[in-house]
Order: C-alpha cells, then sequence, then structure tokens
C-alpha cells in the first residue's frame, strides 16, 4: 500500500526553458544571472546531479516571500511552546506580528500554564536604544515573573538591540541566578543571516543546550518513545499525528515544537527515536541528539495517507518488534477504506489539474503526495527559505560553501554525553539494518521526487509568481498569505500552506481526506467561472437592442 | 478553562518596564498603509526584510487584498556598513521590474539605529540616474521605537507633501482633504461626502480602491485607486486643509500651512454626528457651498435612529482599545448615544489623549466613570474589566481573548481585524458610519439580550 502511486503525471504544454527565459527577461543582468542559477529545471525523471542555488541574499528591491530570522527563531521554533514567557527585547512591532499569527494549536486543556495568547515585549523607547536597554529588559523580566511565576522565560533579540549591543544572555544569567527559573536568550536579530532559516537554527541551538535533557523524569512512558521533530501543529496537524501514534502503541514523548511544553523538551533525550518531519529546520537537533544521547533519526512524512502509511511502517520497523508491526498494518487496514472511499468520490473531479507549490520548511514537497493522491500534478515547486540539501539530498552537505550569512550562525560542537549518552541501537545492527536498506539519517530532497520538465525554483518572488501564473494558468497555486490574493485575483485559488487557510489537519488519514475535500473545494469553486461578468465573458459584439428604433 | 487565565484581576505589580498584549503596533506598518493610498506607488521598507515580510502581512490580512511592498534586506554586512548599497540597488531594480509612478521608503528601527541617511542617499539615487524621468522616490523617517502604526502613518502623509507638494502661486480651488488613520470604506465616504457638497476635494493619502478593489481575473500591481501624484503636488495650491484626526493628519496640514501658505482645520475623525456636523460645515465654510438637502436628510436619519433605540443603549459601560483619533471619534458617539466609555486604552503615546477624552465626558454621567490609559495595553484592560464588567468590548480582533473568557459582545474596530470581514467595504465614518456603528451595537446587545432571556421573557419586538 505504500508504494509510490503511479499515476499518469500531466507534462506541461510550455517548454521549461522558454518560460525560464520569461521570468527572467526583465530582470536588470546582475539580478537575471543570480535567479537564472537558483531556477532549475528538471531534465529527467528520477534524481540528478546538479547545483541549485539556495540560501544566498534575497536582492534588494525584489519583493520576496521570506521573513527574517527573528520569525524563524521566535514565531516558528519557540512560539508553540505553551509554558514559556516568551520575551520579544525591541520596539514593539516584531512582538505585535508574532502574536498568534503562526497558527500553533495547542492543547491547554486542564490547570495547565498556556502562554500562548499573551505577547510579551519591552517596547523599546528611543532613550532605550540610546541609553541601552538592559536595565528595562531585567526589569521586564521581573515583572513578567512576578504576574505569572512560570517554569523558563525566553528572551529573543530584535534587530536594534544587536546594533546597541544589548548583552541578553548576560541578563538572562543573571535574572536566571536571581529568580532560580530557567531564563535563556536568543540573539535572533532579523538582519543576520538571509531568512527564517538562521532562526531556526539559533533557537534549536539554544533549546538543545539550555533545555534538552535538563529533566530525566519525562511526562509519558511507553514500550517505544518517539521524538517527532519539526512538527509545529498548525490546524492540529500533531493532534491527528498523535492519534495515530498512539493507536498503533507509539509513545510520543516530545514533540519539536507543536503543543509542547517546556519538560517535553527537557525529556526529550528519554526517548528512544528522533522522526523528523521538517527536514530544514530541525535536522541538526536530530544530528546533535544523536551524537550527544544516541538516538538515530530518521526522516518521516505524515502527509498524505500513503506517506502515512509508509512513516509508520519505518518507526515501527526501527523497533524491530513483531507485535508493533501486526498492530501498525491492522492500524492502515482500519483507516485506509474511509481514505479510499473519500478519494473514489472526489478524485474524479481533480484528477489532470495542476498545481504549483512554493512555501517554506519542506511543505513543498511533502504537500505533493496528498496531490499525487488526488491525480493532480505540480508543475513547479520551491522553498522560501530552503539550503541545497533540501533540494538535492543530504549527500551535498559537505560539499555546501559556507559564506559569511552563514558563518554568524553558531554551529555547535558536540560531543557524547559522559551519563546521559546511550546508543539505542549498536553499530553492528545499525550496519545490518543498513545493508538490508534501511536508511538512517537521509533525505533525497524534492528534485527526485518532481516529474520531467516541471521547474525548481528557490525563494520565488511575486513578479515571477505572477509570470508563472500567467504562462502555465494552474488549477491551484500553494504558498502563503502575501502571495493569496494577487494571486486569486488572477482568478486562480491559492491555498496557504503555512496557516492552512484556518482548515486542517491535512497531516495524517483524516487529514488527508480535509485536504482532499479543501481541494476539491477549491478547484471546483463556482466563484472562478464569475470573475468575467456575462457583458464582458460573451465579447463586445453586442446582438440585440431594446432601445426603440 | 479561560484562554487567558494567567490574568489576575489584581493590580499587584506596577508594570513599568513590560508590555502584555500591546494596543499599538509600530510605525512602519502605518507608513507602508499610507503610501498604499498613492496611485502608482510602491512601498519599500528599508531594513531587513523581515519587517516589510510582517507589515505586508498585517496589511494583507487585514484587508484580504494583495499589498506589494520591496525590501532592503539588510544582512549583516549592511547593518555594519550602512544599508546604502542595499537601497540605492533596490531603488534600480524596483523601477526596471515594478515600474511604479512612485517608490514611498519608510526606514525601520535597524535603519534608524544605524543612522542611515535618507536624504542624502535618495538625493544620490537621483543623481546617479536611478530614478527614471518623471518618476519620483519619496521617504519619511519611521524608527520603529517612537510612538505607533498612527505616527508612522502620519510620518508618510507628511513625506508625501515634503516631497511632493508644490505652490505655483495661484490657487487652484481645490481643498485638501487629509483622512486620519482608518480603512478604505472611510476615505471612500469622506469623498463622498466632499462630493454631495460640490467641493472639489483632493483626498489623500486614499486606499479606496487599492486596498477593497474587485476580483477581475488579472492582478494589478498598481490598482485603480488611489490618490493621484498630480493632486498630491497640487495640494501646495489648494485653498485650504480640512485635518481629519490630529494624530494621523495633524504635522501634514500644518507642513502645507507653514510651507506653502494653505491653511488648515484640524478636527476630529467624523466618527458619529458631532464630528461629521463639523467637517460637513468646515467643506461649506471654505468653500462657500451651501449644505445640500441629502446630507440634512442622511444627519435626520442618525438622529432618528438614536431617538428610536435610545433605551436598549442608554447607560451601557463600553471597553475599548485601539488608536486615539478612532477611540475619540467612538467616545463622542458613545456619548451622543448615552452610553458609558468606561474603560480606554491606546498604546500610542501622547498626554493629550486622556485630556481629550476628560473634555468629552466632562458634565455626563461617565465623568467620574471612566478609565483611561495612553499608553496602556490589554492586559490592563482586561484587569479593569475582571475588576468591573463592561456590556460591550470595541476595538481589534485580538479583543476576542477577553471576549470569550469574559462572555462580553465584541464589536471589531480599528487595526487589525483578521477575522471578520466588512470594514474595508463599509464605512464608520460619516453619517452612514454612524448608522453602521449604532446597527452593530444594537445587533450585538440585543443579540445577546435574546441569548440570555428566560422563555417568558423572550420577545418578538424590541
Amino acid at each position: 500500500m505504500d508504494a509510490p502511486i503511479k499515476e499518469p503525471l500531466v507534462t506541461p504544454g510550455i517548454d521549461p526553458e522558454e518560460a525560464k527565459k520569461e521570468l527572467l527577461a526583465k530582470y536588470p543582468p546582475k539580478v537575471g544571472r543570480k535567479r537564472s542559477q537558483q531556477i532549475y529545471i528538471k531534465e529527467t525523471d528520477g534524481g540528478e546531479d546538479r547545483e541549485i542555488l539556495a540560501n544566498v541574499r534575497t536582492v534588494p528591491g525584489i519583493i520576496t516571500m521570506r521573513g527574517c530570522t527573528y520569525a524563524g527563531c521566535k514565531g516558528v521554533i519557540l512560539g508553540p511552546t505553551r509554558d514559556i514567557v516568551n520575551i520579544t527585547h525591541g520596539p514593539i512591532g516584531c512582538g505585535f506580528y508574532s502574536w498568534l499569527t503562526r497558527r500553533n494549536q495547542t492543547d491547554a486543556s486542564g490547570d495547565v500554564e498556556n502562554f500562548i495568547p499573551y505577547s510579551f515585549s519591552t517596547d523599546m523607547q528611543d532613550e532605550d536604544i540610546i541609553f541601552g536597554g538592559e536595565k528595562k529588559l531585567k526589569k521586564a523580566i521581573q515583572e513578567a515573573y512576578d504576574i505569572f511565576k512560570p517554569k523558563a522565560i525566553a528572551i529573543f533579540s530584535t534587530c536594534p538591540v544587536g546594533l546597541i549591543g544589548d548583552d541578553v544572555h548576560a541578563v538572562a544569567r543573571e535574572m536566571k541566578a536571581k529568580l532560580g527559573i530557567n531564563i535563556f536568550g536568543f540573539s535572533c536579530e532579523g538582519y543576520k543571516g538571509v531568512s527564517q532559516s538562521a532562526g531556526h537554527h539559533i533557537a534549536n541551538n539554544k533549546i538543545f543546550t539550555e533545555v534538552v535533557g535538563t529533566s530525566d523524569t519525562p511526562v509519558r512512558s511507553g514500550k517505544y518513545m518517539i521524538n517527532m521533530l519539526g512538527e509545529y501543529n498548525i490546524g492540529g496537524d500533531a493532534f491527528e499525528i498523535e492519534r495515530i501514534l498512539e493507536k498503533c502503541g507509539i509513545t510520543l514523548n516530545a514533540t519539536f515544537s507543536g503543543n509542547s511544553t517546556y519538560n517535553d523538551f527537557a525529556s526529550a533525550q528519554m526517548a528512544s527515536l528522533n522522526a523528523v518531519m521538517c527536514h530544514r529546520s530541525i535536522t541538526y537537533v536530530a544530528d546533535m541528539m544523536e551524537t550527544k544521547y544516541g538516538i538515530p533519526w530518521v526522516k518521516v512524512n505524515f502527509i498524505g495517507a500513503h506517506a502515512t502509511a509508509k512513516s509508520l511502517r519505518r518507526i515501527a520497523n526501527y523497533f524491530g518488534d513483531a507485535a508493533l508491526i501486526a498492530r501498525v498494518e491492522e492500524v492502515i487496514a482500519e483507516e485506509m477504506p474511509a481514505v479510499e472511499s473519500a478519494l473514489a468520490e472526489i478524485k474524479p473531479r481533480t484528477t489532470g489539474k495542476t498545481a504549483m507549490l512554493f512555501v517554506g520548511g519542506s511543505r513543498a514537497h511533502h504537500y505533493q503526495e496528498l496531490f499525487r493522491e488526488l491525480g493532480m500534478t505540480t508543475l513547479a515547486a520551491g522553498y522560501e527559505f530552503a539550503h541545497r540539501d533540501d533540494y538535492e539530498g543530504r549527500h551535498v552537505i559537505p560539499t555546501i560553501k559556507v559564506d559569511a550569512d552563514s558563518r554568524n550562525i553558531e554551529e555547535l560542537d558536540v560531543e557524547p554525553d559522559p551519563q546521559m549518552y546511550k546508543p539505542r541501537m549498536s553499530e553492528g545492527d545499525m550496519k545490518a539494518r543498513e545493508e538490508a536498506g534501511w536508511k538512517f539519517r537521509e533525505y533525497e530532497g524534492l528534485i527526485p521526487d518532481m516529474a520531467k520538465k516541471t521547474m525548481i525554483i528557490d525563494d520565488l518572488n511575486q513578479f515571477e509568481s505572477e509570470k508563472l501564473i500567467e504562462l502555465y494558468k494552474p488549477d491551484i497555486f500553494c504558498a502563503g498569505i502575501k502571495e493569496k490574493f494577487a494571486v486569486q485575483k488572477m482568478g486562480v485559488p491559492l491555498k496557504q500552506l503555512h496557516s492552512y487557510d484556518y482548515g486542517g489537519p491535512y497531516a495524517g488519514f483524516k487529514g488527508a481526506v480535509n485536504y482532499y475535500k479543501d481541494i476539491d473545494r477549491m478547484v471546483n469553486s463556482k466563484v472562478w467561472s464569475k470573475v468575467k461578468a456575462p457583458w464582458h465573458a460573451d465579447g463586445p459584439e453586442l446582438t440585440a437592442c431594446y432601445v426603440a428604433g | 478553562m479561560a484562554l487567558l487565565r494567567h490574568t489576575p484581576a489584581e493590580i499587584t505589580v506596577d508594570r513599568k518596564a513590560l508590555t502584555i498584549n500591546p494596543a499599538k503596533t509600530c510605525q512602519p506598518v502605518g507608513a507602508m498603509y499610507a503610501a498604499l493610498g498613492i496611485h502608482g506607488c510602491l512601498p519599500h521598507s528599508h531594513g531587513s526584510q523581515g519587517c516589510c515580510a510582517y507589515h505586508r502581512s498585517a496589511l494583507i490580512r487585514h484587508t484580504k487584498e494583495p499589498v506589494s511592498a520591496a525590501t532592503s534586506s539588510f544582512t549583516e554586512g549592511s547593518s555594519v556598513f550602512g544599508g546604502q548599497a542595499n537601497l540605492l540597488t533596490a531603488i534600480q531594480n524596483i523601477f526596471s521590474v515594478y515600474e511604479p509612478e512612485v517608490i514611498a521608503v519608510h526606514t525601520t528601527c535597524l535603519s534608524e539605529t544605524i543612522g542611515d541617511d535618507m536624504t542624502q542617499i535618495v538625493e544620490k539615487a537621483r543623481s546617479e540616474g536611478k530614478v527614471p524621468p518623471g518618476k519620483h522616490v519619496i521617504y519619511c523617517n519611521t524608527p520603529s521605537y517612537v510612538g505607533s502604526h498612527v505616527t508612522g502613518y502620519s510620518n508618510m502623509v507628511v513625506g508625501m507633501v515634503k516631497n511632493l507638494a508644490e505652490s505655483t502661486g495661484t490657487k487652484n480651488g481645490k481643498v485638501n482633504v487629509i483622512p486620519g488613520f482608518c480603512e478604505p470604506s472611510d476615505m471612500a465616504e469622506i469623498k463622498r461626502l466632499a462630493l454631495e457638497l460640490g467641493v472639489a476635494a483632493n483626498v489623500f493619502p486614499d486606499t479606496s480602491g487599492v486596498l477593497n478593489a474587485p476580483l477581475t481575473g488579472k492582478y494589478e500591481m498598481y490598482p485603480a485607486g488611489g490618490a493621484k501624484i498630480a493632486d498630491i503636488k497640487g495640494s501646495g495650491d489648494a485653498i485650504g486643509t480640512i485635518a481629519l484626526g490630529s494624530w494621523g493628519t495633524a504635522a501634514a496640514a500644518k507642513y502645507l500651512d507653514s510651507e506653502h501658505k494653505v491653511p488648515c482645520e484640524i478636527m476630529g475623525l467624523p466618527i458619529g454626528l458631532e464630528d461629521t456636523d463639523a467637517y460637513i460645515y468646515a467643506l461649506s465654510k471654505m468653500t462657500g457651498k451651501a449644505v445640500p438637502a441629502s446630507i440634512d436628510f442622511e444627519r435626520g436619519q442618525v438622529v432618528d435612529v438614536i431617538s428610536d433605540y435610545n433605551q436598549y443603549l442608554y447607560g451601557k459601560r463600553v471597553a475599548l482599545a485601539g488608536d486615539p483619533d478612532q477611540l475619540i471619534g467612538l467616545t463622542k458617539l458613545l456619548i451622543e448615544l448615552d452610553m458609558i466609555p468606561a474603560y480606554l486604552v491606546s498604546g500610542t503615546p501622547g498626554n493629550k489623549f486622556e485630556r481629550t477624552i476628560r473634555e468629552i465626558i466632562k458634565g455626563t454621567p461617565a465623568e467620574n466613570v471612566t478609565k483611561v490609559k495612553c499608553p496602556g495595553d490589554m492586559f490592563m484592560l482586561h484587569q479593569w474589566i475582571k475588576q468591573e464588567p463592561v456590556d460591550l468590548l470595541i476595538g481589534n480582533t485580538y479583543l476576542k481573548y477577553i471576549a470569550r473568557d469574559e462572555d462580553i459582545p465584541h464589536i471589531r474596530h480599528g487595526f487589525p481585524i483578521l477575522d471578520r470581514m466588512g470594514h474595508t467595504l463599509f464605512p464608520t465614518v460619516g453619517y452612514k458610519g454612524a448608522l453602521r456603528m449604532i446597527e452593530k451595537m444594537l445587533d450585538a446587545l440585543l443579540t445577546r439580550r435574546d441569548r440570555d432571556a428566560s422563555e417568558t421573557e423572550f420577545e418578538l419586538v424590541y
């Protein structure tokens, strides 16, 4: 059942080389040369050994889809953790915009701490910029502590904080000693790096050094304990994944970071396996946890019913327990009929339609699974903040040039923990597995999964997306809120794959059905046929006249 | 279980450093919004790209419309060596790729802190031929650690008149009307009222037709709406300026007065009867045009409705969070309706706000009741509500958490409104706007009364 779906894919009727020329035609020569290397045309089916330019600076003046380091650090990674008081140190804007705007659902039922609906800021004023903001930050931490008594406080640096030299780490250390709770700071000023990606890295490093491994009492216990990395619980995705895992008898020890809590991070080292969803935002945590604690990691994907089945099998196989393997098969067999029956109804209406996906993280890859299940072809795809390995696979990592923008993001030097390192699998076992075709720490990237003659575009911008739509007229375009209404003005529905247009969950089996229904509604909605008024749609000639002659 | 479960009723900590659940955001988003009110304008954010992404997202979520804006995309290098090279490159790229009539640059806390000199950089762009003939670059300074989004709006409006307004010595017979930070629908209504009087009004900024544009099958980066550059240029030759909402507009009106001898009248945003009357009267006096009967008709409808429904509104306590010009207008309307503006918080700093509110409520039942905090935040507002409840909340979408926890009806008003429609299409200014506000309040209060009524007390007619 988890065999790759072999559907006849629609081959684009347009020569991609010509399309590429169109995309580049209007740029000044220097911009055109750079963009040319970021637009990759698939020449064959399967993998290809060619480079795509990625994780490089955005050209000033080009309307980009990207955000900043602060957005990646505070918004993406720490945002979904419900019981940490996250204080933005800076002027009011950054804290305001990252306040509840990323749909991280959290289950805070019961009398547990939940700071997600709050926005905390030092609201720096010009005198703080002139005389330094450390005093105000200390006071803010004290006030937050006095009112909320949280178990941890995190501080996020915004652009001016880095420039004026406020030492948020020193403040954190001082206040940690004073208050006796964990307090840590992030140097995630917006100008660092070239996209949100730098912020993910800064956030994960600090969570790893300051929180992971600080508790040896896991919140949950079970025979098969895994962590889920890079799952942000947009629209309740993590709840569906959790439902399925629980049904299979697999215990979710910690998620990084949807529906997460401080103690989940603190005791994450107790799991037996790390399952990585979003390759971009978090694989370094998986790598570091393997080195420090001996937990292996595998790449999974719970977007798409078949991908979900495949990922469950992969996890069960890792534990190698016959009872677990059998249970997983039972669960898949129980869950699939609902998926199949939804598809039987919907697929005839979606088959042969085309999509384009330009989203951050791994979503532009993962969601192609769902479109394939619907019989739809992805004509073009790309990431907002990827690195080459997200496109070409992890084997290219050693060949990626480290430039100035990457160099200012700290790389941690991790060693096995003298007390807590405990290999989950002996080297011999692991080797035997690998020889049998098992893939630890492996991700092949987006390129091998895309069809011949399709386009892979890094850091797509507004101008190019408009051109792509004009040329290809896809039936649906997937991107974010910034792109949504411009695309829809062209008469093409846009599915937001960051916020899901307030739908979801889309993960797992039930999520797949939700997605089928939403895509069916979007590509077949009557509204798109009403765009032209009848007097425009029927052509310019008036055929009748009621005015008396 | 309450969503804001950690908010205590008692104020045990006198907060001096920590803002919780802000009732404002930063200057650049206001500048970007104002810039979108010029036809053919591409706003440009001079700083790192996250600011631009956040500001676009906020405006797009609020309007459900495309908002294009470019950024200088600073990285660490530009933060150290200055952003001049980025801005020069950006200006060149923008004019060749997006072909706007004008680029409206605003700074961010990053470019302000490193001290980039906008005047010098823009001058350099011009002298190096990066600004094509007939095209414009305008700019303003909007450090995020000063003021709020309202101040940013005001600064960009000043940027418009500073960079574009000219006086030829011959008056053009027009009246400049500068609306404060309000919705595209409000700007359209302000324009319509002037037209009703037969006044040649030069309304800027004007986001109507830009941020409530139709779906046509074609994406227009520069939709048909917006104030024309020629008109903003001509603002220096106008017979007068009417500035609606002093926080958002006074600075630009005063600039036109002192630089181009265009006399100005600064008044409130025309929310409610009194300030709409003031706007109409000012238009009439400035131009000598008589107020037509159609305006008397519109006005009379509002008075009629107020008298018809007085009993449901009288004495009702309202908590409000938002921008000063908006809150001043709403407070006046509430007083006109015999309601009590019980609590007001605004994040935009300025002592004048509290003084103005005190003047409005003087001699009314609200006089010794109303609490005002400026700058204040929604955490404060919530604490007051917990101490003594209110009947109604008016403010942006973020108030919905308080509304749910405390079970209070909530009317969405202000910026941002993320979860409802209407604000970009239907005005809350002018007489029509007053009718709409009254309708919304009655709807909220009577729906609540219907919900709470016992079967015995459940009434068909109100």
